[in-house]
């Protein structure tokens, strides 16, 4: 990672949100931690429900309140805690400083507007540009992702696209501003396979010429193995493994993750062919959690893990830059972790 | 979109020629008798002349086809008459829907009293309107508040308290007690300078706030469910996640799509307005359309009562295909070919 990794622009520091529903109080991010380097992707990987895009929305305060209440914690960027910041105020990060995109490209979009309607709105509400330059630039940035004839597109409604390239629009509106970070939740999910490697490319493509700072959310290891720097695996709304990219398929020390990797296609260790899931049920998290999440479901599991929660520290003799775990268990020797 | 507005009025053509059959035949089937009024002392065959006179000896389909005639061929003859003062074929004898009770054309009655019907009921219809979408959009943005709560109690009330309850409170309190305010509509009223001009707001108060309130309390529960929906919609985090004003996320992202199915039930609701609000009409004594009917009604006025029922009907053919082509013009998703 080098001098970059010197140089956070973003810490996240116990991230704690829970959500008031009928059920009871949804405990969906319990205190998660993370910092992103200059020009560095970090993938956030985790099965549905384990908290991701709550945790993004947190770091905006996009979650509607209520529901949502952020209870606790503090998102570091450019010197202001952003979950500190008035409405009026953080208004000015959103869409200007942080792009975000959202996984499904069928809803994202305003259907009764142009998309070069809503590309132009951040344009002119951020930048303060003219119409008229705020159409030559949205014209700009739809070549940019790649639209075909895009300055006779500008006038379409969203219904008029694919679903790959609405995707794409709601990338171009993303990056509008020039943002400095990108948050992107599970941008891919629901596209075809094809479409979804376009998708792929489209955003190495950007990151090599824009030079941003990322975070992809994704529930698959795969995508997240061919363009993270650094993995953060959630868990119950926990992060339960963090560590650089090669180290975490050449070493995973979480069972959860290893778990995951078993999963992956290619990776079966019976040379089964079909694709395999991980057993039980993810975690009720309406239950406040006091022991770690996945002890139900782990094979590795011993009487602390269904009594204390592990923190997230780093292991022992890795060579990786950063490597942390949050269990009570070394899965090579099947004691626990000193 | 030119093309659908002409397919769809042109397939209104035999849809309106069946209901003013269905219309023409249950009054013909409905015992009524238009010398049931006269004086008991009139004898049988000077009520059996005049019923011949009123055309009744013919069999009904022979009655069928000259109503059809009168209306959709004199009628329209005439109408183009008086308003270019030409003057076109043997117009002196042509046969007009008369009524029976007054003897007068029956449009000429209609179009006497459709200033009343729209100056009321039409004037409670847009500031019902205009109290209404507000409130919706206040009330769907903060569910639950007590803004909220008020408004979907007074919605409540409004909706489900009948006209003739509140109508009669209002004269009660504004008449009867305060006397600030007439109980009676006067229709003779002309408009020449300000102290006329505020008589007639007085005069109009209480039937407009009537069916104001009626009219706001359905429209603004439209208004709020509709606001409801859109307001949990993934493009409203989009615009705020662009980093717009709230105000613009909520008063032009979000109000643009509640709109849609909100101006549909307005451009639906419009027939009422000329059907007039038969019973506030009824109560303030407001000279209008509704009463027109009930007044053929009573008096087993049965042309009245027939053309009125049917333009009643051509209006609710004509705002459902009004209320259609909004849609397809605010809804760029849909594609009328
Ligand atoms: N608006 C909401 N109201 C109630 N519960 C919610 C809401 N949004 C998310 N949740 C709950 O929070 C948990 C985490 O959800 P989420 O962050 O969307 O998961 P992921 O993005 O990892 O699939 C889930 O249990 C989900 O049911
Ligand atoms: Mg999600």
């Amino acid at each position: 990672m080098g001098i970059a990794a010197l140089v956070p622009v973003w810490t996240v520091k116990n991230l704690k949100t829970v959500l008031h529903t009928q059920d009871g109080v949804v405990h969906a991010v319990n205190g998660i931690s993370f910092e992103l380097s200059e020009g560095e992707l970090l993938a956030v990987v985790g099965e549905s429900g384990s908290g991701k895009s709550v945790t993004m929305m947190s770091l905006l305060q996009l979650l509607p309140t209520p529901p949502a209440e952020i209870i606790s914690g503090s998102v570091y960027f450019e010197g202001k805690n952003l979950l500190e910041l008035s409405t009026a105020d953080i208004r000015h990060f959103r869409g200007a400083k942080i792009g975000f995109i959202f996984q499904d490209p069928m809803t994202s979009l305003n259907p009764v507007f142009s998309v070069g309607f809503q590309i132009m709105e951040p344009l002119r509400e951020h930048l303060g540009m003219s119409k008229k330059q705020a159409r030559q630039r949205a014209v700009e940035l739809l070549e940019l992702v790649g639209i075909p004839s895009a300055g006779d597109r500008l006038n379409d409604f969203p219904h008029q696209f694919s679903g790959g390239m609405r995707q794409r629009v709601v990338i171009a509106i993303a990056l509008s501003c020039d943002p400095k970070v990108l948050i992107a939740d599970e941008p891919t999910t629901a596209l075809d396979v094809t479409v979804q490697a376009q998708i792929l490319e489209l955003v190495r493509d950007l990151r090599q010429k824009l030079g941003m700072t990322i975070i992809w959310i994704t529930h698959d290891l795969g995508v997240a193995a061919g363009i993270a720097d650094r993995v953060m695996v959630m868990y119950g709304g926990f992060a339960v493994e963090h560590a650089d990219v090669k180290e975490i398929f050449k070493n995973p020390r979480h069972p959860y993750t290893s778990a995951l990797l078993e999963t992956l296609p290619g990776h079966e260790s019976e040379g089964a062919e079909r694709l395999r899931s991980i057993d039980g049920q993810p975690p009720d998290l309406v239950i406040k959690p006091v022991s770690c999440p996945f002890a139900p479901r782990c094979a590795y599991a011993q009487d602390i893990c269904r009594r204390e929660n592990p923190k997230l520290t780093s292991i022992e003799n890795s060579d990786a830059d950063i490597h942390e775990i949050a269990c009570w268990v070394d899965i090579e020797s099947g004691s626990l972790r000193k | 979109m030119l093309n659908y507005t002409i397919r769809r009025l042109l397939f209104a053509v035999p849809t309106l020629l069946v209901i003013s059959f269905i219309i023409f035949a249950i009054l013909d089937l409905a015992p009524s008798d238009p010398t049931g009024n006269l004086p008991l002392t009139i004898p049988a065959e000077v009520r059996a002349q005049i019923r011949e006179a009123l055309g009744l000896g013919q069999p009904f389909p022979i009655r069928y086809m000259k109503w059809l005639q009168q209306f959709f061929i004199n009628e329209p003859l005439n109408m183009m008459e008086q308003w270019w003062g030409i003057q076109i074929g043997d117009s002196a004898n042509r046969l007009r829907v008369t009524s029976w009770a007054t003897r007068s054309p029956v449009v000429d009655l209609i179009v006497e009293r459709m200033p009343q019907t729209l100056w009321v009921v039409g004037m409670s219809y847009v500031l019902g309107i205009l109290i209404a979408l507000p409130i919706g959009v206040i009330s769907a943005y903060k569910q639950y508040s007590i803004f909220d709560q008020i408004g979907t109690f007074i919605s409540m009330i409004g909706f489900s308290v009948p006209t003739f309850f509140t109508g009669i409170v209002l004269i009660v309190i504004f008449s009867v007690q305060l006397g600030w305010l007439p109980s009676i509509y006067d229709t003779t009223l002309q408009v020449t300078d300000w102290p006329s001009f505020w008589k007639q707001v007085k005069q109009m108060m209480m039937p407009v706030f009537v069916l104001a309130l009626f009219n706001a309390a359905q429209i603004a529960r439209f208004m709020r469910s509709s606001m409801l929906d859109n307001l949990n919609q993934d493009y409203v985090r989009t615009a705020r996640a662009k980093g717009l004003r709230e105000q613009t996320v909520v008063l032009t992202h979000v109000l643009r799509n509640s709109l849609i199915p909100v101006v549909t039930v307005i451009a639906l609701g419009i027939p009422q307005v000329f059907g007039g609000a038969i019973i506030t009409e009824q109560i303030f004594r407001v000279n209008g359309l509704g009463q027109l009917l009930i007044i053929g009604i009573e008096g087993a006025d049965i042309p009245l009562v027939q053309t009125l029922t049917f333009i009643f009907a051509v209006l609710i053919v004509l705002f459902n295909l009004v209320a259609d082509l909004l849609y397809g013009i605010l809804d760029p998703r849909i594609r009328y070919d």
